[in-house]
């Protein structure tokens, strides 16, 4: 289970590095969320899937599953939410200010105003 | 256990929650975001002192023992760090009021200050690696907010780079914990150490080692991951840049160094010779950058760089000299870098460019900037009464020491070239014939207040360098000896 779970993880990430190297902000902002979906996968089958109850002591069961990397994925899928939205609407604005999503025009180190 | 040490945390944080309901006061914000830095630094001073009287302080967070919960370690290397950060937010508070518009004070700019500091001194204290990451996010969230704050359009273009490439490290940083805790099913440093001791660092640990290096190598800007720096802090007015230039990048060398000295120590001849190496090519290219542009942000923007690289370098070296050295320089850049970019946004401020080509004479109409300008460069290059010099002194010493010699001459050549880099502007800039359009009349007086605090506090620093080695030598014993940490962790 956990070799299917890390090729899956791995094709998210092939597919997300594929659309953060694209010029379409939107597609590099598509891209960030297939990386954090990874990550988030990566985190849950590191932690091992082995089966048990789900973490709640009303279950009473002989095992559980590891309840850590659940509450480290809930702390991470937050933290990408805010940032996520964030850069969306950052992105939004640059459009209206910029008048352009492509990163190609969005060039420009050497210019100081 | 002892509560003192989460007041660091606790007050930026308050502050900025009370500070959000007043965003149309902007007097009562200035206020209150003052005597709130103010009382950190004193708080941090407390911290430092209680730690060198009665050693490595530890917050055990809900009582949790470790490595259970999450518990917060102030060693002296973390105490000192956030002393300074306290430092460098009071003095960049100070800076702000004179220096950004209204509109930026209404929307939020002293809460996202705030939780800057909150973010850095968090990232300091935390001995909880998953922690460390939380501490980053608040930290770089501010950061992002503070960043495009004014959205002009250079600012909107350079923060979608900067937000991208952090998106990514954090994904990253997910990633190496996720691995690290498959490894050893711990998250706790001090017991990750241990953990990591007693298995011994296998093939698998060196590779989450170096994954570590290239998550924090991408906060830090070292060799091959600065790529991102140059242009994202020129666009964000000169106050957010001093505070970028002076945390945000010392927060990935501060985890860097936490991270090889006690948790992947045990391989020094596979990771230490590649950081020694990337600190090297982290200097090189620092300078080429910092002697090539006629931009004196960009000048000062490439200094940050080469003081990561110095820095680093004394940690690859590993030696007691070396790590001492570090420890120096790395506090004293952060107090220089500071002053360097107040000193470059007061510039901006009187001649309205950064281009050193436009603007000649200011020491005509502006000597007592001139003469900081003249101090602070004297100091960043390591000039001996100033405070950059027994730091770089320490370091290359350690690095002879560890047979690093060519190494260890890059770092001196790399002082030569700082020192130019820094001169040019102080020749081109403020001698020559006084240019007239150029340079306003007006003289920036509360801009100039934080710079002279800086400049004090880094000659007290060079001449006091007696009264400052027991605290120095303090932080550079625990970070050589990991089993003072973990003893003062999970009090075995």
């Amino acid at each position: 289970m956990e070799i299917l779970m890390s090729v899956v993880v791995g094709i998210l990430f092939s597919a997300a590095v594929y659309l953060m190297l694209s010029k379409s902000l939107l597609r590099i902002i598509i891209g960030t969320g297939l990386l954090s979906h990874g990550a988030h996968l990566l985190i849950l089958t590191m932690g091992g899937l082995k089966k048990g109850a789900a973490p709640l002591l009303g279950e009473h069961a002989e095992v559980y599953v590891d309840p850590l990397p659940q509450a480290l994925i809930l702390t991470a899928i937050v933290i990408s939410f805010g940032v996520t939205s964030f850069f969306l609407v950052l992105a939004y604005r640059s459009y209206q200010e910029l008048g352009t999503d492509d990163m190609d025009q969005l060039r420009g180190n050497d210019q100081y105003e | 256990m002892n509560n003192l040490i989460i007041l660091p945390i606790v007050i930026p944080l308050l502050m900025g929650i009370i500070l959000v309901f007043f965003n149309r006061n902007i007097k009562i914000q200035k206020w209150l975001s003052a005597i709130a830095s103010l009382a950190s630094v004193i708080v941090a001073g407390i911290i430092v002192q209680t730690v060198h009287t009665n050693g490595i302080q530890t917050l055990e967070i809900g009582n949790w023992v470790p490595p259970y919960g999450i518990v917060l370690v102030a060693d002296m290397y973390a105490s000192l760090l956030v002393l300074t950060t306290a430092i460098i937010g009071f003095t960049s508070l100070l800076f702000a009021f004179s220096s950004t518009t209204a509109e930026r004070e209404k929307f939020y700019f002293y809460p996202g200050v705030q939780f800057l500091l909150l973010g850095v001194t968090g990232a300091f204290l935390t001995g909880d690696i998953f922690n460390l990451f939380v501490f980053f996010e608040v930290m770089l969230m501010s950061s992002y907010m503070l960043i495009v704050l004014g959205s002009s359009k250079n600012q909107l273009r350079e923060s979608i780079k900067y937000i991208l490439v952090n998106v990514i490290s954090s994904a990253l940083f997910v990633i190496a914990v996720a691995y690290l805790y498959a490894l050893t099913g711990t998250l706790n440093m001090a017991d990750l150490s241990v953990r990591i001791a007693e298995m011994g660092q296998s093939g698998l640990l060196t590779v989450i080692a170096i994954l570590f290096l290239v998550i924090f190598g991408l906060k830090g800007a070292i060799f091959p991951l600065y790529f991102w720096l140059p242009g994202s802090y020129q666009a964000p007015p000169a106050v957010v840049t001093a505070l970028f230039g002076a945390l945000l990048t010392k927060v990935g060398v501060y985890s860097i160094t936490r991270v090889f000295t006690l948790i992947f120590y045990h391989e020094p001849t596979f990771t230490h010779e590649i950081l020694a190496w990337l600190s090297a090519l982290t200097i090189i290219f620092g300078v080429i950058g910092a002697i090539a542009y006629w931009d004196i942000k960009k000048i000062v923007i490439y200094n940050i760089i080469t003081a990561v690289g110095v820095i680093l370098f004394g940690v690859a070296a590993n030696t007691p000299n070396a790590i001492e050295g570090s420890v120096y320089y790395l506090v004293h850049d952060m107090i220089i870098k500071g002053a360097l970019f107040f000193l470059v946004g007061a510039i901006v401020a009187i001649t309205g460019t950064s281009n050193l080509r436009k603007f000649s004479g200011l020491i005509a109409s502006h000597p007592l900037l001139g003469w900081m300008f003249f101090i602070a460069a004297l100091a960043l290059a390591g000039i001996p009464p100033l405070s950059g010099f027994v730091g770089k002194l320490k370091i290359v010493q350690g690095g002879f020491e560890a047979g690093e010699y060519t190494i260890a001459f890059v770092v001196l050549l790399s002082s030569l070239l700082v020192l130019y880099s820094v001169m040019k502007i102080f020749i081109h800039g403020f001698w020559g014939e006084p240019n007239k359009e150029a340079i306003a009349q007006t003289s920036p007086k509360g801009l100039l207040f934080p710079i002279a605090i800086l400049l004090a506090l880094s000659i007290a620093y060079g001449f006091g360098v007696e009264f400052l080695s027991p605290y120095i030598s303090q932080a550079a014993d625990t970070l050589l000896d990991p089993s003072i940490y973990i003893q003062a962790v999970l009090k075995e």
